[in-house]
């Protein structure tokens, strides 16, 4: 799949990968997939998180990418 | 928390009159050893076992590790998986990874659901896999509170013919004793007694090895000379704590409630986490969304609160809470509240009172209101 924005947030801690999705999914359109390139350990827990108590969907994660589909 | 009163006269009275070695013979360690004999059948009393299946160990952590180690080695002969909870505390976790660093240990993690409770059903197919030697269930969770289905477990394992081990840490002197168990641990500094003493129970018939060489001390259970004034203070705090659970669990379970519903109302973007009604009287855990843990925790503590976090920014491994990561809950911004018999309603008014404006400070200097 390829992703409608990148997010590059690799060596960034938490949570600033979270806020960083959090500022730029509204430059997808509803529908749209943003990837989160995030190595910090608490990504994988907290992009899922995050997706849930925003009404985004989460895609999945494959390595250090963490796709999201903007849905609201 | 505070050390109770009692453990504090109970320690003075020890110092005085159990200085001695109980393993010796002469009359000041015959005292010491009877001081040692009745530390040990309250103990026994109080998780309903007898005196001679309760061994007293260097703190919670290694009673832990004694109960999976010699659990483990107890049952070579019977298989090598070890069946826990994905949310057991990092001390039976350590137990679990030395395991498999043998040869042929395994060790089978039993996921939680986002409250942070075990499926009964998921541990009793993970027990019905062959070669399982033990399984360990908490009795509640250290982080989030949520309280496991023991005895559902303890049933399972029954049927299974897997000894079940439970880390009552968190509910000693707190809350009822389960029952179903092969081997139980507890450590006296949660329930107000003393840091450094641990509690192993071994229920007669479990097949255990312990994981150390042996010596006269505990039964062959645990070696070396122990620390009896700290076991006197620990088994008399742990009579009282027991006695008085029922009322101050009536005092503090409200005061969760209200911490509960009211970060979930003042404080926007929360996850309150944990079973809110099926949950350890005293505790409750929440994550804020975009706050760094860190700076939570340091704002808090310069208003004088004294609160703990499962963020991964607060950690020495700087990874999550493992308790939280299987929960699938949110992990930064995290804070857990314990309360103890010394916190007050005032004190926990105003915490939610002041809660908000710190949470919306720290958004706001990080730039991230309204996100």
């Amino acid at each position: 799949m390829t992703p409608d924005l990148t997010l590059d947030c690799l060596g960034m801690r938490c949570p600033l990968p979270v806020i960083q999705l959090a500022r730029r999914i509204s430059e997808v359109p509803v529908g749209g997939v943003v990837r989160v390139l995030a190595d910090d350990p608490a990504a994988r827990n907290d992009i899922p998180a995050w997706c849930r108590m925003k009404s985004h969907g989460y895609l999945g994660t494959e390595g250090t990418a963490h796709d999201v589909r903007r849905l609201v | 928390m505070p050390l109770h009163p009692v453990a504090k006269q109970a320690f003075a009275a020890a110092l005085d009159d159990g200085w001695a070695d109980p393993a010796r013979l002469y009359t000041e360690s015959r005292r010491a050893g009877q001081l040692l004999d009745a530390a040990r059948a309250v103990v026994a009393e109080v998780v309903g076992a007898r005196s001679d299946e309760v061994t007293f160990c260097a703190n919670g952590s290694v009673a832990a590790h004694l109960a999976v180690l010699g659990g483990l080695a107890g049952r070579r002969r019977a298989g090598s998986v070890f069946v826990h909870s994905a949310v057991e505390h990092s001390a039976v976790l350590h137990a679990a990874v030395r395991h498999t660093a043998g040869p042929h240990g395994t060790a089978v993690p039993v996921g939680v659901d986002r409250a942070g409770r075990v499926s009964t059903s998921a541990f009793a197919d993970a027990l019905a896999a062959p070669g399982v030697a033990l399984a360990a269930l908490m009795s509640a969770n250290h982080e989030v509170g949520t309280v496991q289905p023991v005895a559902e477990v303890a049933a399972a394992c029954a049927a299974a013919g897997v000894p079940l081990y439970v880390d009552a840490a968190q509910t000693l002197g707190r809350a009822p004793v389960p029952s179903g168990w092969s081997l139980l641990t507890g450590s006296a500094r949660k329930w107000g007694g003393p840091a450094g003493v641990g509690v192993l129970v071994v229920r007669t018939g479990t097949r255990w090895t312990s994981p150390y060489p042996a010596d006269e001390r505990e039964r062959g259970r645990f070696p070396g000379a122990s620390n009896l004034p700290a076991i006197v203070a620990a088994a008399a705090s742990l009579r009282a704590a027991h006695a008085e659970a029922g009322a101050e669990a009536a005092r503090l379970s409200p005061l969760i409630d209200r911490i509960r519903e009211r970060v979930a109302a003042t404080v926007p973007d929360v996850d309150v986490v944990g079973d809110p009604v099926d949950r350890l009287p005293n505790l409750v855990t929440f994550s804020c969304l975009y706050v760094d843990g860190e700076a939570l925790l340091h704002a808090l503590d310069a208003r004088g609160f004294a609160v703990s976090s499962g963020s991964s920014c607060t950690s020495s491994t700087l990874s999550p809470s493992h308790v939280l990561e299987a929960m699938g809950v949110l992990s930064h911004g995290n804070v857990r509240v314990s309360l103890h018999s010394g916190t007050t309603e005032a004190e926990v008014e105003r915490f939610l009172t002041e809660l908000p404006a710190i949470v919306a400070e720290l958004r706001a200097t990080a730039g991230v209101t309204g996100l």
